[in-house]
């Protein structure tokens, strides 16, 4: 029974990396926390709905044009708005991002209703039995592919030369900026990203979840926790907190029924927040 | 412009026009002066942590939906309103100095996600502790005896009383050694701790004066409203709205939250009433054109190059 919470939980955690991800690059980066990162992922849910709805593509197929799509629709926001107001006050960014995030909601809300939609696939994979633990085949693909692109995002970062320059602003923007780099654009790139990567992930759990504009608030909340667990702006840590949210949801649920699991989850955050501000796993300053 | 005499003669505009309202006798104007005034007072009381102190907080969400639990259940226990009241604002009050005392170390970002927090946890420990507070289900309070004009006067004369002790204990702190404190923190912590400064008390007393205020007027609007759940007095919106009018009006300042509650409300109202809806994505739109063009505030713009 605990080996199903953990191996649960594991699943779990890897959708919880990739929602997270992008919001870490975004917060650390640009040093603005983006409220409206739910409803991206949200967006992306909807857009793979229609996908799935009119051209009846599967969601991992439709997953690069979703994921196109939304990353367009962060680069215009960052290129049009969040550019003006990067280094400005905390409340400025963060009222900001929540005007926008109303906006888009409320458009969701006028486009698709507050009924949840479900993709649902001709031919369900079923379970795997894995030494006496039931593998639910669909799940395990999406973790799975949700994991991949993080790993992508780890190591655009790593390898790249827009990655190299985000990571360069990361350290040091005015040096980064001395040595050629334009920092306006590699915001917008560093946000396209982060969208690019929450539309993936809502196309992802679509297979899983049911999707609704409801759920923005949740996937928000994931990203900020996931972050203070796994520490600010690193993959690494995204993916770390994401699987350590997991379990520990997981785990929360199974112990004290699962309707108490978000006041752990919130408790232990708050006291996480308290004790290691730099995170779990990460270190002050950059990673 | 001389910007004392303008600035008395504003408040006295303000406070005839709020004695005018008192003894009107349309019942829907009566209403909306209550939820303006009770808009006020959460702006106000915001803004001793948020605008004087600079520390980005959620929690007003926090603390106004445990005041109207609070005032609500003893007030079902029989004690009479304005007591309740009172209560409604001494448990907020008390819960913010020992939570601030965790959360009041952090800053930025940290602070305001830890703030928010809070305002989930309550929330969730509101909807799952079914025995004390109903659960999802809500609350019902005490149904009063007396004709709708009469209960809206009341509720008025509640809130705009609230608003004024709000108005009240921020202009009190803004000029007082406390006032001058927190505005040492908030330009530099580190600094005003060097001079000998005990930046962890100021900042928890007005952390608790803040939260006293939002307790009291959650306590105020559950009694007027006689049903309380979860979701609605732990509303993220009661922990934004309040930010978005001191900001509108110009935070840190005494004035300011108080004329941005009075024009976002205006706003509001309009925005409602034409656009139903669409009426959050105008609200979005204005919330964007607000960081973008005013982030100093309506009374700093109108008065920019004239005051401090």
């Amino acid at each position: 029974m605990l080996g199903q919470v953990l191996l649960n939980g594991l699943l779990l955690g890897g959708l919880y990396a990739c929602i997270a991800a992008g919001f870490s690059l975004v917060w650390g980066v640009l040093n603005v926390i983006n409220l409206l990162h739910g409803t991206l992922v949200v967006l992306g849910g909807y857009l793979a709905w229609m996908a799935f709805h009119f051209l009846g593509l599967h969601p991992i197929v439709a997953l690069p044009g979703v994921a196109l799509l939304v990353g367009m629709f962060g680069a215009c926001l960052q290129a049009g708005l969040l550019n003006r107001v990067v280094g400005s006050p905390v409340l400025v960014t963060l009222v900001i991002t929540f005007g926008l995030d109303l906006l888009t909601r409320n458009a969701l809300l006028l486009g698709f209703g507050a009924d949840y939609r479900t993709i649902r696939l001709a031919s369900t994979w079923g379970t795997a039995q894995l030494a006496g633990l039931n593998l639910p085949l669909d799940r395990a693909l999406a973790a799975s592919v949700a994991l991949t692109m993080t790993a992508a995002l780890y190591l655009l970062l790593r390898r790249s030369w827009l990655g190299r320059a985000i990571i360069a602003i990361r350290m040091d923007r005015d040096a980064a900026a001395l040595m050629g780099v334009r920092v306006q654009r590699t915001f917008i790139a560093a946000f396209a990203l982060s969208a690019a990567l929450a539309g993936a992930a809502g196309a992802v759990l679509g297979l899983v979840f049911p999707i609704s504009p409801l759920q923005s608030d949740s996937y928000l909340g994931i990203a900020f926790t996931v972050c203070v667990l796994g520490g600010l702006g690193s993959v690494v840590g995204a993916i770390a907190g994401g699987v350590a949210l997991g379990l520990v949801d997981s785990l929360a649920g199974f112990a004290f029924g699962s309707e108490n699991a978000t006041i752990i989850s919130c408790a232990l955050l708050i006291l996480l927040l308290a004790l290691r501000p730099e995170g779990l796993f990460g270190r002050r300053g950059y990673a | 412009m001389t910007g004392r005499r303008t600035t008395a003669a504003a408040w006295v505009v303000a406070v005839a026009a709020a004695l005018a309202l008192f003894v009107s006798e349309d019942a829907y104007a009566l209403r909306l002066g209550a939820l303006l005034a009770m808009y006020i007072a959460l702006a106000s009381g915001w803004n001793i942590i948020g605008g004087m102190a600079g520390y980005p907080s959620f929690a007003t969400a926090a603390f106004f939906g445990l005041g109207a639990y609070a005032g609500a259940l003893v007030q079902l226990k029989g004690v009479p309103m304005p007591l309740a009241w009172l209560f409604g604002a001494l448990v907020p009050g008390t819960l913010a100095l020992v939570i601030g005392w965790v959360v009041l170390r952090l800053r930025g970002h940290y602070f305001a996600i830890a703030s928010l927090a809070v305002a989930i946890v309550l929330r969730e420990l509101a909807t799952n502790w079914t025995g004390l507070t109903g659960g999802g289900m809500g609350l019902n309070l005490p149904v009063l005896q007396s004709s709708v004009i009469a209960q809206a006067r009341l509720f008025y004369a509640a809130q705009a009383m609230l608003a004024a002790v709000g108005v009240g204990i921020s202009s009190l702190v803004a000029y007082s050694r406390l006032g001058f404190a927190l505005f040492c923190v908030r330009q530099n912590e580190t600094a005003a701790g060097m001079l000998g400064l005990d930046a962890r008390r100021v900042k928890a007393a007005a952390f608790a004066l803040s939260a006293a205020i939002a307790g009291a007027a959650g306590a105020i609007h559950a009694s007027s409203i006689f049903y309380i759940d979860p979701g609605d007095v732990f509303d993220v919106l009661l922990a934004v709205k309040p930010i978005l009018m001191a900001m509108l009006g110009g935070a840190g300042t005494v004035g300011g939250p108080v004329v941005g509650a009075a024009v976002f409300f205006l706003l509001e109202q309009t925005v409602w009433a034409t656009f139903l809806s669409v009426h959050s994505g105008v609200l979005g739109i204005l919330v964007v054109a607000l960081a973008l063009f005013l982030p100093q505030g309506l009374l700093r713009w109108m008065y920019r190059g004239k005051v401090a």
